[in-house]
């Protein structure tokens, strides 16, 4: 076995000591009905033979595209200070720290982590992590209800699709109800959540409310009217959940500037690569009066018999292992070593470069939109976006495939990702963030100009897969 | 203060002097952000600390030398599977085809990725002995939730709305109680038989028309092996309910046991347990789910599909309206399923084998030693699979010394301390697994530390009820912790407790 250190003599004495012979013996537990035969599987691969494999397999997939491809997870330069803290040991081979006095290097960076997060979303408590944004989302959406003692929550449409269906899974399994806010069909605030709507839906107080739950920037990039949609749900006894990423908080307002009650989100834009979904680090925070409601580990700080500062995970009388059914979730393991990078993507960037980054990413959306409009193509909504936005393009999944083959990941098709928003039938979501390059923009506009503007494109195309 | 080893830091705030760091990206033009309404804007600044590099790698390394982890020393921490995380799987995780691709990137553009994702799916497939693996769970928890979901729709699939009620070991853990809550359903806690094993007569008193699921860790968290699972089962599908099992401990079957095929109907597997994913200090995990043929049309969205042509596609949304929907967002934690692969590949077949008979040779060994030592309890003196119990009761009547007490002194000795008071059913409970990947030499050596401890604990009991003594800091405050909890950085954090350094 690969890792394995026992000689054969070591396995003899360990058998010997037993009073065995063979290690069958170690088995006679299994009840002879239920053994099973040899695992068909292939036989061991040297790592020389696996590493070339592996590099063969991530040869298949393409990502050196000119990519403006977002809708959740964005790419971003990330420090090599980063990855090279991360591969020590001692970081990513250690577990949970349930031995406080030899973990202490763990439990100062979550502490850390929950004191940068604080800063960015300002509010007092943050979870050490959550699996992802849908699944924080999901949880924050069900500390609504314990902690109003109420069963409906209302979400926005212009809220990730991916989180929508999270929430639907976990409310459907808890018994609780989930009903959905529609968008703005058109005018200046097109594309972002009706707060009319939501505002009547409020005023129904026979199925009163628990939380409402908006993204700022909205699935769309559009920037949502946090401060109102807060109040409304506020005047109706409800809670207010943001649903944020976290880089745009350097220049946006934070969930504590509008009194957001709690706050949700995809953390892997802070120095964690796409790697096609994960592992990635979901954001929870909320105020103090919320703490025990909120699930999965707290880090504190305290003191040792001495009196010298020290770190612990706290109120754990929230947790599984030990309130078991009464806890409020099941989550154990984590997602603490993303935090960890998150900590160390803020620290190397620092408050200065972090806004940078935001800011960046903004003039690039907008060198972008620019020379998108110069060939033809204009945005599908009209409100303030940050760096990502919808834009309108005939036959759009027929276009993107096209632009495919020409080394252009022109975003997201939004026919496929909100089916059930037909006002975006033709429209596409592209974004640009600091690894965006003026060649990418220009080599994207020649291109879809190109393909707008060839004959096939004016027709209708058909989608074969 | 010693100028190498584990030193205490000052928090990154207290490192922070405006001005420093920097130089790490462009600075945008100055009219970057003028489009933005006023409405939007963050009045000041988020206040982040300023540190420069230097710093800031001082920090972390100092701060990840305060830890102990598996590549620092033995970390026999039962149920959580501490086997070697091999460093060839960091590498096939970096590798930038797997690395920078995007999750919503095309599927004509992510060929290399859904491959290994199918593929791995297979190999599952047959070490579960099931019909159908989902990779999209992020932790073993979160596949349990995924699991119960599945068997709540497939009862409600059938009209039987009823079935409200799930079935745990007091042994279990703690996640299983709490999934079944998530679920919206009830759970039915049954005592374990004398022997450690589960109460088939228990179960089967409590099996009946409102039972949903019965949840099973086997072997259990006791480190055995349920013999009367034959039995067990069929008593749950008499009474028609599902069977779901806690694969944490896959790591002692591999091989030798096929879930599916014994008759469980879904399992969950934790790859940073049995495929030696890295545990992070606390995740990232994932935990693919296994299921048969009852519960393969319940499976989360989107699968990963293989194509007549021997192309790779995901299923696309409302493709299969059975499904329970969505677990996460995007496909699953790639990165780690990666390194799992890559695992696999390494082993094979037979290295997989290998791995159970070794990881069950040591644990048994170990605890043979400790058993001939007379210094602890055994519980359950028969033959264990990947892990064991010992019992520190005697040790407490006769010395007041605890188990607590014998853990912390283990970190003097420069061993990680075993799971413990887990089970919770289980007096002054130590549950120790040494795993597949330490020589026989490590497991002596710990073998003799527990047995100097259960010496000291009579000769100096107060060195062992103080300890450790050498670890960076000595025994918490917990309840000052709990009482006035202080869970994030302000300046004045600085005055109730003295900056280190």
């Amino acid at each position: 076995m690969a890792y394995g250190p026992h000689t054969p003599a070591d396995r003899e004495r360990m058998l010997a000591a037993l009073g065995m012979d063979s290690v069958d013996e170690l088995f006679a537990d299994i009840p002879k009905p239920l053994r099973s035969g040899p695992l068909r599987l292939d036989p061991p691969e040297p790592e020389q033979l696996l590493m070339n494999r592996l590099a063969g397999l991530a040869a298949r997939n393409k990502v050196d595209l000119a990519s403006f491809l977002g809708a959740g997870a964005y790419r971003h330069f990330s420090p090599p200070l980063v990855d090279q803290i991360l591969l020590r040991g001692e970081w990513y081979t250690a577990y949970t720290p349930y031995q406080p006095e030899v973990s202490q290097g763990t439990l100062q960076s979550i502490y850390e982590y929950e004191s940068l997060i604080a800063e960015l979303v300002g509010l007092d408590v943050v979870s050490a992590s959550h699996y992802d944004g849908a699944a924080a989302t999901a949880e924050a959406a069900l500390m609504t209800c314990r902690a109003t003692g109420r069963g409906r929550v209302l979400v926005s449409r212009a809220v990730h699709p991916h989180y929508r269906e999270v929430l639907r899974t976990y409310f459907d399994g808890a018994g609780l109800g989930l009903e959905e806010i529609p968008l703005v069909a058109d005018g200046d605030a097109a594309g972002t959540t009706d707060l009319a709507a939501l505002e009547r839906r409020l005023a129904d107080a026979e199925n009163p409310i628990a939380g409402v739950v908006l993204a700022q920037p909205n699935f769309y990039g559009l920037l949502e009217h946090m401060a109102d949609a807060s109040k409304l749900a506020h005047d109706a006894g409800a809670l207010f959940v943001a649903v944020v990423e976290p880089v745009s908080l350097a220049v946006l307002a934070p969930p504590g500037a509008y009194a957001a009650d709690i706050a949700a989100g995809e953390g892997q834009a802070l120095g964690i690569p796409p790697q096609y979904g994960g592992p990635y680090l979901g954001i929870l925070a909320c105020t103090e009066p919320l703490v025990r409601q909120i699930p999965g580990r707290l880090v504190g700080m305290t003191a040792d018999v001495d009196g010298r500062r020290a770190y612990v995970m706290t109120l754990q009388a929230r947790e599984q292992h030990i309130r078991r059914e009464k806890a409020a979730s099941n989550i154990c393991t984590n997602q603490t070593l993303l935090a960890l990078a998150a900590s160390l993507w803020l620290s190397a960037l620092g408050p200065h470069g972090l806004r940078d980054v935001a800011a960046l990413g903004a003039a690039r959306a907008s060198e972008l939109e620019a020379a998108l409009a110069s060939v033809g193509v204009a945005r599908a909504h009209a409100g303030a976006y940050l760096n990502e936005f919808a834009i309108r393009v005939p036959n759009a999944p027929a276009v993107h495939r096209e632009l495919l083959g020409r080394g252009v990941l022109a975003g997201l098709v939004l026919a496929d990702a909100v089916p059930d928003e037909p006002g975006l039938a033709d429209a596409l979501l592209v974004c640009a963030t600091e690894v965006t390059t003026g060649d990418d923009i220009a080599t994207f506009a020649r291109e879809i100009g190109e393909v707008l503007g060839s004959p096939a494109s004016r027709e209708p195309v058909g989608v074969p897969a | 203060m010693s100028a190498s080893g584990p030193r205490l830091q000052p928090t990154l705030f207290e490192l922070s002097r405006p001005g420093r760091g920097s130089g790490k990206v462009p600075h945008p033009p100055k009219d970057a952000l003028d489009r933005l309404p006023a409405e939007h804007r963050r009045d000041a600044p988020a206040a982040l600390p300023e540190v420069n590099e230097p710093e800031a790698v001082r920090h972390f390394v100092n701060l990840s030398q305060m830890n102990h982890a598996v590549d620092t020393g033995f970390y026999p921490l039962g149920s959580c599977t501490m086997k070697w995380n091999p460093k060839v799987n960091e590498w096939a995780a970096r590798q930038p085809g797997f690395a920078q691709l995007h999750p919503l990137a095309p599927d004509a553009v992510s060929q290399g990725t859904l491959q290994l994702l199918w593929e791995l799916e297979q190999i599952l497939i047959e070490i579960s002995g099931m019909r159908a693996v989902t990779l999209q769970p992020a932790a073993g928890a979160h596949g349990e939730l995924t699991g119960i979901l599945m068997i709540r729709e497939y009862h409600r699939s059938r009209g039987d709305t009823n079935r409200t009620d799930v079935l745990v070991p007091d042994s279990a853990h703690g996640t299983n109680p709490a999934t079944a809550t998530m679920a919206g359903l009830r759970t039915i806690s049954i005592k374990a038989a004398p022997n450690g094993r589960t109460d088939l007569e228990a179960f089967r008193t409590a099996l009946g028309p409102s039972t949903a699921a019965v949840m099973i860790t086997n072997p259990s968290t006791m480190g055995l092996f349920e013999s009367q699972v034959g039995e067990l089962l069929e008593a749950v599908h008499a009474a028609g309910a599902l069977a779901y099992m806690d694969g944490a401990n896959l790591n002692a079957i591999l091989g030798r046991f096929k879930p599916g095929e014994a008759g469980f109907d879904v399992m969950h597997i934790n790859t940073h347990k049995t495929f030696s994913t890295p545990h992070g200090g606390g995740g990232p995990g994932a935990g693919p789910v296994a299921v048969g043929d009852k519960l393969e049309p319940f499976l989360p969205a989107p699968r990963v599909l293989r194509e007549p042509d021997g192309s790779f596609r995901l299923e696309r949304a409302g493709e299969r309206p059975t499904s329970i929907g969505r677990m996460r967002s995007f496909v699953g934690s790639t990165g780690v399923l990666v390194r799992a692969y890559a695992y696999l590949r390494t082993h094979g077949a037979s290295g997989l084998a290998e791995i159970t008979d070794d990881a069950v040779l040591a644990a048994n060994y170990l605890k043979q030693r400790l058993a001939d030592s007379g210094a602890y309890d055994i519980p359950f003196p028969g033959v264990c699979k990947h892990e064991f119990i010992a019992s520190a009761t005697s040790i407490k009547k006769k010395t007041g010394v605890r188990t607590l007490d014998i853990a912390k002194r283990l970190l003097d000795h420069g061993f990680h301390a075993p799971t413990v008071y887990f089970p919770l059913t289980i007096d002054e409970a130590m549950l120790i697994e040494p795993t597949e990947t330490e020589s026989v030499e490590t497991l002596d050596a710990f073998a003799d530390a527990l047995i100097a401890i259960a010496r000291e604990a009579e000769s100096d009991p107060e060195v062992v009820r103080t300890a450790p003594h050498t670890a960076p800091v000595r025994r918490l405050d917990e309840a000052g912790a709990a009482r006035n909890p202080n869970l994030r950085w302000r300046p004045a954090v600085g005055d109730w407790t003295p900056c280190p350094d």
